[in-house]
């Protein structure tokens, strides 16, 4: 491996970020799966960053879900996005950062083509007018807000507590970077390190203390594949993928694993527990599984958050080996305390539907 | 004749379109921006069909241009031309003139750069090398990993940088095939114990003797032929290369550890071409070689009365048609001087 060949590549592959005022939009499913993650990216930015990011109560899924899972129309996904760019501009914002990594490689696709297709956007727009009697602007900023935690690791690191590096040996933890398919492969220019070997987590990874690793399945789906999971009759196919994922980085020993998208830490978590259920095997070391995190997760345990208000104890595969390995404080009985979940929600209003 | 003629470019076809017009009484100025003239024959160790060493051809063209009507100047580039009544003023980088009554464009090819091709790891990962690469091991009569040990199994990916869209290159190379081909046999007769697999898209053999060259690499050295194209290389626990690539014929992926990899990487219209192109008002073409007048009965004459075109500047072609090529380019200039007078 040369180091000297990737740091070309990163180099090539940089884009602009704004540096303040986001509109961010939520995932469909991650409040689901991982619900401490949006809410620490909140609190990363309003709190320690003390950035202005605005959510609008009204937002809807973008459709990307039905889009990649063919069930819906490109259309129609494009009037959806529309709307979502018209609360955006309502809201007199301009920098538009979703939460899940499907969302911004459709919006990124969507402003493409209306980039090269002036006539569809047109089209679009008398379409959203005609459902809604809603007009936008195009975003001057899309990034993913991966992209922004990326942009701000060194702020991150220098308020934090702790770094990936383990605390008997000195030495970095060994990390499986796992980006988001529809991160950079349809718009390589688009991601920070471009398509093959994106910097987006990498450089979180080595800024926290880390130390990455490349395993001959890197580039490999996570298993959820959309069809592979949503089709029932595909799911074998699925868990398929993320047992070859972990046979292939099982031989680098790897510490955990750090995610950019909202299916993949699902899949490479919960996929552990039931090859574990159907084959009594476990990836890493010590008979454990490899946790698995998103990178608010773990921007939030360098800043020393406690791991049960992040919602570690979601994971279907425990983390507690890595908080081990760091040192990080917690208390294994208020493990499973769900007072987080009754926390007040801050719920903006003034709302136009 | 007392007629000055400019040979932009001291590969094959700039030196045998020079040879040539000294023959034919013209005085001529051969232009090579690097030390040596002779082009890719010099990074070339022996050359297809017939594997017979770079250095016969190259002897041959440096004979050829000995005359005395021939002044060589290496290391040297044209940084302006203008056309006016008389013909044409050149000035290369070091401000001297050059007026000359025609100028025969040779500017050649550029190897397609194979760190573009991101997937297969060219710079990032050891043991991923080039066609060129190789061929400096085999001048050096050993073939070696980074590690200093002899690889025991290798794999040659075709069509690196043609063929492919992803990069802007539709056109064929049309030599790559061959040329792995005949490395692949190379590389079996330095290390007989090597396993060799050839991953194409199809085989094109399109030149005198290159089917019997194919036939040979797979009934006297065992080479193996996989349809496929090469998806994405990375690196194992091991250090062992690790190729993804499907395997057409038996309808199945197919993931194979390789302890080097070379990539048979294309032709692309130079550098060097790009900036004449642009400095003279050349035309080019989809596959930004230039644009000859007509592909069929015109193929050396460029849409600029004066300028002609000799070897691969205006499509991929080997050191035979290269030859050709600039022989017919020096008739078309004879032709022009004949009509003009």
């Amino acid at each position: 491996m040369k180091i000297e060949g990737k740091k070309a590549i990163w180099s090539e592959y940089q884009k602009e970020i704004a540096d303040d005022h986001y509109f961010y939009v939520r995932s469909c499913i991650r409040q689901n799966f991982f619900p401490g993650s949006e809410v620490a990216f909140l609190k990363i930015m309003r709190e320690e960053l003390n950035k202005d990011i605005y959510e609008h109560p009204c937002h809807t899924t973008c459709s990307g879900i039905g889009y990649h899972g063919d069930v819906v129309p490109v259309e129609t996904a494009m009037t959806v996005v529309a709307r979502q760019f018209a609360m955006m501009t309502e809201a007199g914002y301009r920098n538009y950062i979703p939460s899940c990594i499907t969302s911004f490689g459709l919006y990124t696709e969507i402003l493409e083509t209306w980039h090269h297709f002036p006539e569809v956007e047109k089209r679009i727009r008398e379409q959203l007018w005609k459902a809604t009697k809603r007009e936008f602007v195009v975003p001057e900023n899309l990034a993913h807000a991966s992209d922004v935690i990326y942009k701000f690791r060194k702020e991150i690191v220098a308020k934090g507590k702790y770094k990936l590096v383990n605390k008997n040996t000195g030495e970095p933890l060994k990390v499986v970077d796992h980006i988001g398919c529809h991160y950079a492969k349809m718009f390589p220019s688009k991601g920070i390190g471009g398509a093959e070997y994106p910097y987006v987590l990498a450089g979180m990874v080595e800024e926290w203390g880390g130390k990455v690793i490349d395993y001959p399945e890197r580039r490999h789906c996570c298993g959820f594949g959309f069809r592979q999971y949503l089709i029932q009759a595909n799911r074998g196919f699925s868990i398929a993928c993320s047992k070859e994922k972990f046979e292939s980085m099982q031989p680098f020993k790897p510490d955990m694993i750090i995610t950019n998208c909202p299916g993949c830490p699902m899949f490479l978590d919960r996929w552990q527990y039931v090859i574990n259920e159907m084959e009594g095997k476990r990836y890493g070391q010590d008979g454990e599984g490899i946790p698995v995190f998103t990178y608010e997760e773990v921007a939030g345990l360098i800043l020393g958050y406690n791991p049960w208000d992040l919602g570690l104890q979601m994971h279907q595969t425990d983390c507690e080996p890595v908080l081990d390995k760091i040192g990080i404080e917690y208390d294994p009985e208020e493990k499973h305390n769900t007072s987080i979940y009754n926390k007040k929600v801050e719920v903006h209003s003034s709302v136009n539907v | 004749m007392d007629k000055h003629i400019v040979v932009i470019g001291g590969g094959t076809a700039g030196m045998e379109a020079a040879g040539q017009l000294a023959l034919a009484g013209f005085a001529v100025s051969l232009i090579e921006k690097e030390k040596d003239t002779g082009g890719h024959l010099n990074d070339w160790y022996k050359l297809f069909p017939d594997r017979r060493n770079s250095s016969e051809v190259k002897d041959y063209l440096d004979k050829k241009v000995s005359s005395k009507s021939i002044r060589i100047l290496t290391e040297t580039y044209i940084e302006k031309l203008n056309s006016n009544k008389d013909g044409f003023l050149l000035f290369t980088q070091d401000g001297t003139e050059l007026k000359a009554d025609a100028i025969v464009v040779a500017t050649g090819f550029d190897l397609f750069k194979s760190s573009r091709k991101e997937e297969y790891g060219y710079g990032i990962y050891n043991n991923v090398i080039t066609s060129k690469d190789l061929e400096k091991m085999f001048r050096k009569g050993k073939i070696t990993m980074t590690d200093g040990n002899e690889p025991k199994t290798v794999g040659f990916v075709h069509c690196v940088g043609s063929r492919d869209e992803k990069v802007g290159n539709f056109y064929c190379s049309k030599l790559c095939c061959v040329t792995a081909v005949k490395q692949a046999i190379e590389v079996r007769e330095h290390l007989p114990e090597s396993k060799v697999f050839c991953f194409y898209m199809d085989m094109r053999m399109g030149g005198a003797y290159y089917e019997e060259l194919y036939r040979e690499a797979q009934e006297v050295w065992r080479v193996n032929f996989i349809r496929g194209k090469v998806s994405e290389a990375s690196e194992s626990i091991n250090d062992k290369l690790v190729v993804k690539v499907e395997d057409t014929l038996a309808g199945r992926p197919l993931k194979i550890e390789l302890d080097m990899i070379v990539l048979m990487a294309g032709m692309e219209m130079s550098e060097g071409g790009k900036k004449i192109a642009e400095q003279a008002g050349l035309q080019t073409g989809e596959n930004r070689f230039f644009s000859p007048a007509d592909h069929h009965y015109a193929n050396n004459i460029s849409d600029k009365k004066g300028i002609f075109y000799a070897g691969t500047c205006t499509a991929p072609m080997n050191i035979t048609e290269t030859i050709s090529h600039a022989r017919s380019a020096v008739s078309e200039v004879i032709n022009y001087f004949n009509d003009k007078a």
